[in-house]
């Protein structure tokens, strides 16, 4: 094992939090830092578009770990203080209040910011959702509002509308695609979540891209579509996409092209690593450099950072998979879908809201998509892995 | 080692499954953790400890 003289994690979440643990676990003793640029505790954002903004999980019950365990750790957490420049040959990191950060091993795991519309700043009852903070405020003006407009039909965009729904708002889906993730899903499974989101009351304007917003007297009053038309509104969502945190790297001579561009090892430059959505690295396997945002692949990278930052030498090659929850509706999906893939049903059936498909792409299995099959789905996930990593289980 | 789910947490992923098939499975029905071993030999400890940390749901704990 290689032990490096302190390492600093740059961002307190998800796949920060997993690079911590794992080098404690495999046995790294020396000094540990996590930087983070907001107040709280590592918390998980999957729950924010769901359970914490529909009110029946309390903020506590989102943390990612207990305290006693954070403590356990024996990591220096510093909160509440964004990175706002990295010095690659130094390996320090210095900080919005002034701290200069320093360590053998550098893991920027900083995540992403949300997309906005044009005029969308100070602009009262206009959210995006990416941390607590947004979730909280969000979840605030949706128990008075009377006409929400989600602008996102993707899966964060569909997940906050099903959410807004179920507590009782009058919410329309405003997007692109034909139907929610119609680009990733194909036609078969979106529109089973058009048909699902119909039935339980969501009014779908889809098929038309989002121009921007109307606004009176600093509050917003609608949003504008390229047809013309503008959905009233007294509250919008915008989740139409992200992007990279990656602007305070500027001028650090790292290479930053839709994320921090990284090695099979997830390595930016000697002794920087990156992990989690920020992360563009070269997936051997695939022969492609891959981004993931998703949930699984911040932890599953930071592990493995981790264990390169010990000295193991070995290449980031996962089945990507993420789930979604909406309404009634459990989605879990391994592996990479697209929309002109050859899918078939191989279990269960879509007229009973419960199957496994299969996508083909080139004459090889891609992906696997389980509607309310998770085990069933999981146990598919072999198939993917075939060709992903020759045939290891 | 004492191993604990909390089934209302659990997403259905199965990553303990795959790490672990000894310590955990899902039910049939909806995929739902299902804890086969509370008190798993000593053997499977680090595979356990990496399941907590792996598990997108952040539904496993263990008491040590």
């Amino acid at each position: 094992m290689t032990t490096p003289d302190g390492v600093l994690v740059v961002g307190a979440s998800a796949a920060g939090l997993a690079t911590a643990e794992a080098l404690r676990r495999k046995g790294y003793q020396g000094p540990l830092t996590v930087l983070g640029a907001e107040p709280h505790l590592p918390y998980d954002r999957p729950p924010l578009s769901k359970q914490v903004l529909c009110g029946q999980w309390e903020p506590a019950r989102a943390r990612l770990r207990p305290e006693a365990m954070l403590s356990a750790l024996d990591a220096s957490f510093v909160l509440g203080d964004p990175a706002v420049r990295l010095d690659v040959a130094g390996r320090s990191v210095h900080t919005a209040s002034g701290r200069v950060l320093t360590a053998e091993a550098v893991v920027l795991a900083t995540g992403l910011r949300p997309r906005t519309l044009p005029g969308q700043d100070g602009l009262a009852g206009v959210h995006v959702l990416r941390t607590l903070d947004d979730a909280l405020a969000l979840r605030a003006e949706l128990l008075t509002a009377s006409r929400v407009v989600v602008v996102g039909d993707g899966v964060l965009g569909a997940e906050i509308a099903a959410t807004a729904r179920g507590m009782g708002c009058a919410v329309t889906m405003a997007g692109p695609q034909e139907a929610p993730l119609a680009y990733q899903f194909g036609p078969l499974p979106a529109r089973l979540l058009a048909d699902l989101h119909a039935s339980r009351g969501v009014e779908l304007r889809l098929g038309a891209g989002v121009t921007g917003l109307s606004a009176e007297d600093g509050r917003v009053t609608g949003v504008c579509l390229a047809t013309g038309e503008v959905l009233p509104a007294d509250v919008v969502v915008v989740a139409f996409g992200a992007a990279p945190a990656t602007e305070w790297l500027s001028g650090s001579g790292l290479l930053c092209d839709n994320g921090i561009v990284c090695d099979s090892r997830c390595r930016a430059a000697a002794g920087v690593y990156a992990a989690g959505d920020v992360a563009r690295w070269h997936h051997e396997t695939l022969d492609a450099l891959l981004r993931l945002e998703n949930r699984t692949n911040a932890t599953e990278q930071g592990i493995a950072v981790a264990a390169n930052i010990l000295g193991a030498d070995q290449p980031y090659t996962p089945v990507p998979y993420f789930w979604t929850d909406q309404f009634d509706a459990k989605i879990h999906v391994y592996g990479t879908l697209r929309a002109d893939a050859e899918v078939s049903v191989v279990e269960g059936d879509p007229a009973d809201r419960r199957f496994v498909a299969l996508y083909r792409h080139g004459g090889v299995v891609i992906g696997v998509l389980g509607w309310n099959m998770p085990k069933q789905a999981r146990l598919r996930r072999r198939e993917v892995d075939a060709v992903l990593v020759g045939g290891k289980s | 080692m004492k191993v604990s789910v909390d089934q209302e947490k659990c997403c259905g992923a199965g990553t303990c499954v795959l790490l672990a098939p000894d310590v955990f499975d899902q039910r049939d029905e909806d995929g739902i953790v299902v804890l086969l071993d509370e008190t798993p030999p000593e053997a499977l400890h680090e595979t356990v400890r990496e399941a907590v940390s792996v598990c997108p749901g952040v539904a496993i704990s263990v008491d040590e």
